[in-house]
């Protein structure tokens, strides 16, 4: 196991290579110059080439490659071109309110959806079940921001409950969480209720019954953990993409995150901002998944059993 | 009727009618079957697939998912009281207790992520009023009986081969000691080394329990090789019934005796085999008079105008055909 995840975590190196090169090809192929934006429009062009000199921008997109992945190694991801900060610290100042909002809200959406999910299969041609999938089809097709402000209007601006944006008490993070938790809530939903209903037409489960156990037992020891488990990795992707910067929920509620930080760089083609930014979701994103993978191994014997083949087994002719 | 009810036959079905009802259609999947299951006695019920064999079983275990399942009719006796009277609890109490059975895919009949000891001291632990220690130390022994060395109660079943998945559905199956073995195809699933194993281990395990046990199959090998008696099953009905020794040396009926025909024989010098024409009719729209006659090779017309009734040819020997009459 531990030799697995070495492994793994080896394997990281050139999906970082690869996703930084791709991301400086795509920033080298779009439009906009931050030498430009840096100057301003009276200035001259010799002035805007000596801005672009200086940032290194005239370099060839292999030096600036290793510039940035030299850098990078050491833990240097450049300075912003405008506020002249280094990147590094800006975001490791502004991850712990994404890593709130995405935590909250996926424990939300596990808390809401699933059971909802587990519910509805278990009452499956009832009014109950039709309510439920009509529900999370509604919030699994609503745009977020849409919503977001629909709870705007609602919360803060009719009942003046919650505040309309910013994070100055523990009343900021209810809407911007449950915003973005009610989308990942229906789309649990949906798959729980799918998995359940298709485990619970399983064989094992007539053996269960046939055994003379009670169906409320055959639904939540059989039926449940069977069905729940491959909703680890629907769970795991959710989570990697919110850590990645929850950005409208981010943007409307004008909450500091890495949401809007990228969002920022990307509009004022802030180069390092966004190499970092890339960077740093890659990485998240490969954590999480190599997360769900052990994650998997502890829960689920059939892959468990991939682990230990060879180390320890007792005789037999399996 | 009540003369039947004597302590002799641990299972009697009267008249049972199931259907499955579907949006589009209504299939008749058992329609009519009388059968008696004497103590200690094997039965085979043989027929095609889609004969209505395995709906039979689940239908003794009331383990039919309604909807689209539908008792329709008939009783189904067991130890003297109507099993489709009683309520569900009392109906968990047989299940697995008194009843139990045996499914034809050992590969899906466990639960993948549950240890396979733990399966198996499931259901002891749910009939027996004992600690859990004491239902898994039972469950060791079961393992140890079907063949399996204990040490492997932890593992999982994607630890263990077909053959070995098999023998603890069947160690869960017997492990409290039914008094009536449900086996539904047993050993379809099995290759044929394996099958011929575990269908020894059955009989054996069935013989030093005294259990009873129907024996569903397509397999007339396994038939001749475990049943006392036989019911042969064509389209929901049991079209002949009798000893094994009537269905395979004096078969009447012209299904049973195709069946028969159907399979190579090690001393003829036959160079096909001889299967039944067609196919079996669709059971949403079963053919009107004899269910077999559109297939038979010796239909009248008198077979397609109205069914025909069950003749006792020989004591115990039992036809659903108009030419068992003639020959009487």
């Amino acid at each position: 196991m531990i030799k697995y995840v070495i492994k793994r975590l080896l394997l990281f190196i050139p999906i970082l290579l690869g996703i930084s090169f791709v991301a400086l090809i795509f920033i080298d192929m779009s439009p906009g110059d931050p030498a430009r934006i840096i100057a301003g429009i009276e200035k001259q062009e010799w002035e805007v080439e000596k801005i672009r000199e200086d940032l290194g921008l005239n370099d060839p997109l292999l030096i600036r490659y290793v510039k940035f992945i030299y850098g990078a190694v050491r833990g240097d991801f450049g300075t912003t071109y405008y506020t002249k900060r280094p990147v590094g610290p800006d975001m490791m100042q502004r991850f712990p309110y994404t890593l709130l909002i995405a935590t909250a809200s996926i424990l939300l959406a596990v808390l809401i959806g699933i059971p909802l999910g587990i519910y509805a299969a278990t009452h499956q041609y009832t009014w109950k079940d039709n309510t439920a999938i009509l529900l999370s089809l509604i919030f699994v097709s609503v745009p977020a921001f849409w919503f977001a402000l629909l709870l705007v209007q609602v919360f803060s601006v009719k009942l003046g409950w919650l505040p309309v944006s910013g994070i100055q008490s523990w009343t900021g993070w209810v809407l911007p969480t449950l915003s973005l938790a009610l989308g990942y809530a229906a789309g649990l939903a949906r798959q729980a209720r799918s998995n359940m209903l298709e485990v619970i037409r399983q064989d094992f489960i007539t053996t269960a019954r046939a055994k003379g156990q009670s169906e409320v037992v055959i639904k939540y020891r059989h039926a449940l953990k069977n069905a729940c488990i491959p909703l680890i990795l629907v769970v795991g992707g959710m989570y990697g993409s919110a850590l990645g910067g929850a950005l409208i929920a981010e943007v409307i509620f004008s909450v500091p995150g890495l949401g809007q930080y990228m969002l920022a760089g990307l509009t004022g083609r802030d180069y390092p901002v966004i190499q970092a930014s890339v960077l740093f979701m890659s990485v998240i994103f490969c954590l999480v998944i190599l997360l769900i993978d052990i994650a998997f191994a502890f829960i689920d014997p059939r892959i468990r059993s991939q682990y230990v083949r060879g180390r320890k087994r007792l005789k037999g002719d399996a | 009727m009540f003369e039947l009810e004597d302590n002799d036959n641990i299972l009697e079905i009267r008249d049972l009618v199931v259907q499955y009802h579907t949006d589009e259609a209504v299939i008749h999947a058992v329609n009519g079957v009388n059968l008696t299951v004497k103590k200690g006695e094997t039965i085979g019920l043989v027929g095609e697939t889609g004969a209505g064999k395995t709906t039979i079983a689940r239908a003794i275990l009331r383990i039919l998912q309604t909807p689209p399942a539908k008792f329709c009719g008939g009783e189904i006796v067991f130890k003297g009281e109507d099993i489709m009277k009683k309520t569900e609890p009392e109906m968990r109490k047989i299940r697995g207790d008194q009843i139990a059975m045996i499914f034809q895919d050992p590969m899906t009949a466990l639960n993948p992520i549950e240890k396979v000891g733990f399966q198996i001291a499931e259901a002891i632990g749910l009939h027996n009023n004992i600690k859990k220690t004491e239902a898994e130390r039972r469950a060791c022994e079961m393992l140890e009986m079907v063949g399996i060395p204990m040490e492997r109660y932890n593992e999982y079943p994607n630890q263990f081969s077909g053959g070995m998945k098999q023998r603890v559905v069947i160690a869960m199956a017997l492990a409290c000691n039914p008094d009536l073995l449900l086996a539904d195809e047993p050993t379809t699933a099995l290759d044929v080394t394996i099958q011929a194993q575990v269908l020894e281990m059955m009989r054996a395990l069935k013989d030093t329990l005294g259990t009873s046990m129907v024996m569903i199959t397509h397999d007339l090998g396994v038939v001749a090789n475990c049943c006392n008696s036989v019911a042969v099953i064509y389209a929901g009905e049991i079209v002949e019934y009798g000893t094994a020794e009537h269905i395979f040396d004096y078969a009447k009926h012209p299904y049973t005796i195709g069946l028969f025909g159907s399979l190579p024989k090690l001393d003829s010098t036959d160079r096909r085999l001889s299967p039944i024409k067609g196919l079996m009719p669709d059971p949403t729209n079963l053919p009107e008079g004899c269910r077999f006659h559109e297939r038979c090779p010796v239909a009248t017309d008198k077979c397609s105008a109205q069914p025909p009734s069950v003749v006792e040819v020989s004591e115990g020997h039992l036809v659903k055909c108009f030419l068992a009459e003639v020959m009487e």
